[in-house]
């Protein structure tokens, strides 16, 4: 079965971001880009399903600008077959891609889409949902474990209070928690390969889809620094003051 | 503006994120009425009809929706949104599951996590793990939101709506219910205690826990911890305090032997009053800390459950 594993480039996530002081959104200019971690739990997770005689096929997809390119690559180093570049310029939300992805997968028609379960930059936690909805397939999201077997994936879930499993009938959306694996490094002779990989370049509107903002953001701010530093020398001073002096307790 | 608000439960009782995300769905207009989607759940919708500025209560009471599936719950969601201009559900596991299907079913974004409502149609959420925070306005379609309950203060319970029982929706049948593991405790709940005591890899292994469960039940608080400890292996998945975890907002949050990670601190820094123990002085956990203690845990922490014995806790 062929699966499809969609990939984000994102601020890598060791980089402490700045906010514009024109509160237009956050500085991106010169700042290392990588692989959402959440979208590396997915690709690991694809090549562990091939290698277990499952999967086929793998096909790194991502939306986004030229340079994103290089972020397929990473993926087809680590062992996905072939990388679909859906270019677009500008930020997009996950209603788009997830518009995009569905005409994706209507084109490939893979088994399986496993996706991070969330960017670690807009936090949105949406396009796996979304897309699952848009193609009328189950989803397990936020999944630590993951069984395909028998034209049934059964998904282990990271719920509130605890762990939750679902079985998906296939095609199925996985979304990935952190705790599904620990994405591999590629090796030099892999990344030497990888070069080689084909990746197509498409447009949103190879698949019918407007890339235009759904949202408008009006600013982007820092948060209200909180104020702390204060310290206290025994435990017999830290209950008085939680006592006294803040109330707490 | 017509909202609907979808109510988090577990078939028993309603979670206090429900009323917390009322006064964030009040905040865009009323009526505001509350969807409880469950199986024996009448406790749950009853509860609801105390929440101040409910219009009704609408229960949807099926096998269906005892775990509260997400192509299912989507089905019934989409179903009534029709009368509403806005359908709101809490940030939990739960709602973040469903409610993307609900606004691709709809064609409208969802705007994810907000912690305020800053007009009709304008919010503020948080990005980057909070490191910054993007207001953002909605174009003229129904509003999907999901809220950081957190960032809300609790409705209050003098309410007394009316329940409505609907049919339920016909779901696509492409999931099923296998297990759950849910953790037992007798301790109160992480999202909504008042005291939270939370331990990070300072705490070394899963037994040293014990430690602080004996802090926590002096103080009837919840356990927690980083996310750290909980891929150690030390702790299970749920106790996880963090951006990618629970977001929480205890009156007291004790942070032992954690050094305060960005995505640690985003899960608790809307902390009313914080402590930190760390060994480490230059832990970035004491920046945020108001009462920080540098010492070593493993002799501060009995000494602590001394000191709150000796004072009658």
């Amino acid at each position: 079965m062929k699966v499809l594993v969609p990939i984000k480039r994102v601020v890598d996530y060791n980089v402490k971001i700045r906010v514009k002081a024109d509160q237009t959104g956050v500085d991106l200019a010169n700042v290392k880009m990588s692989m959402n971690p959440f979208d590396e739990i997915g690709v690991e997770e694809a090549i562990r399903l091939k290698e277990k005689g499952v999967v086929t096929e793998i096909i790194a997809v991502s939306v986004g600008p030229q340079a994103t390119q290089e972020t397929i690559r990473t993926a087809l180093a680590m062992g996905a077959d072939r990388g679909i570049l859906v270019k677009v310029d500008h930020e997009i939300e996950a209603l788009t891609v997830a518009k995009i992805l569905a005409g994706i997968a209507k084109a490939e028609q893979p088994q399986l889409i496993i996706l991070g379960k969330q960017a670690i930059d807009d936090d949105s936690n949406q396009t796996g949902q979304m897309l699952a909805q848009l193609l009328g397939w189950g989803q397990g999201t936020f999944a630590s474990k993951v069984v395909v077997e028998g034209g049934k994936a059964e998904v282990t879930r990271e719920v509130d209070g605890g762990l939750q499993t679902l079985r998906l009938n296939l095609p199925a959306i996985i979304t990935t928690d952190l705790r599904l694996n620990e994405p591999r490094y590629a090796s030099l002779p892999n990344i030497m390969k990888a070069k080689k990989k084909p990746i197509d370049e498409k447009s949103p509107a190879d698949y019918g889809v407007d890339p235009a903002p759904l949202l408008k953001v009006l600013k982007v701010t820092e948060p209200p620094k909180r104020k702390g530093g204060s310290k206290v020398k025994t435990v017999q001073e830290l209950v008085d003051k939680l006592k006294n002096e803040a109330g707490v307790i | 503006m017509a909202v609907l608000l979808i109510a988090e439960h577990d078939n028993t009782s309603l979670k206090d994120s429900t009323v917390k995300s009322m006064t964030a769905a009040k905040a865009l207009g009323s009526p505001v009425d509350i969807l409880v989607a469950g199986h024996n759940a009448k406790a749950v919708a009853d509860a609801a009809t105390k929440i101040a500025g409910a219009g009704k209560v609408l229960l949807a009471d099926d096998a269906q929706y005892a775990q509260q599936l997400a192509e299912n719950m989507a089905a019934l969601v989409v179903e009534l949104a029709g009368k509403y201009d806005a359908v709101l559900s809490p940030a939990s596991t739960s709602g973040k599951n469903f409610m993307p299907r609900v606004a691709a079913a709809l064609n409208v974004p969802q705007i994810s996590e907000i912690i305020s409502v800053d007009g009709p149609d304008t919010f503020t959420r948080p990005i980057y793990a909070g490191n910054a925070l993007q207001q953002v306005q909605a174009g003229a379609g129904k509003k999907v939101i999901t809220v950081r309950s957190t960032a809300f203060k609790a409705a209050e319970l003098n309410g007394s709506a009316a329940v409505e029982t609907i049919g339920a929706a016909k779901g696509p049948g492409v999931s099923e219910f296998v297990k759950d593991e849910l953790s037992k405790s007798e301790r109160p709940e992480l999202a909504s205690a008042r005291v939270v005591v939370s331990g990070g890899r300072g705490m070394q292994s899963g037994e040293n826990f014990h430690l602080l469960e004996k802090i926590a039940d002096r103080l009837k608080a919840a356990v927690g911890a980083s996310r750290a400890a909980v891929d150690a292996g030390f702790v299970p998945n749920d106790y996880q305090v963090g951006q990618t975890g629970k977001v929480v907002a205890p009156e007291l949050y004790i942070a032992v032997g954690i050094s305060g990670a960005i995505q640690h601190l985003a899960g608790m820094k809307d902390s009313k009053v914080i402590v930190a123990i760390n060994k480490d002085e230059e832990a970035p956990i004491f920046q945020v800390a108001d009462y920080g203690l540098v010492a070593d845990l493993f002799k501060a922490v009995p000494e602590l459950d001394d000191e709150l014995k000796k004072q009658g806790y």
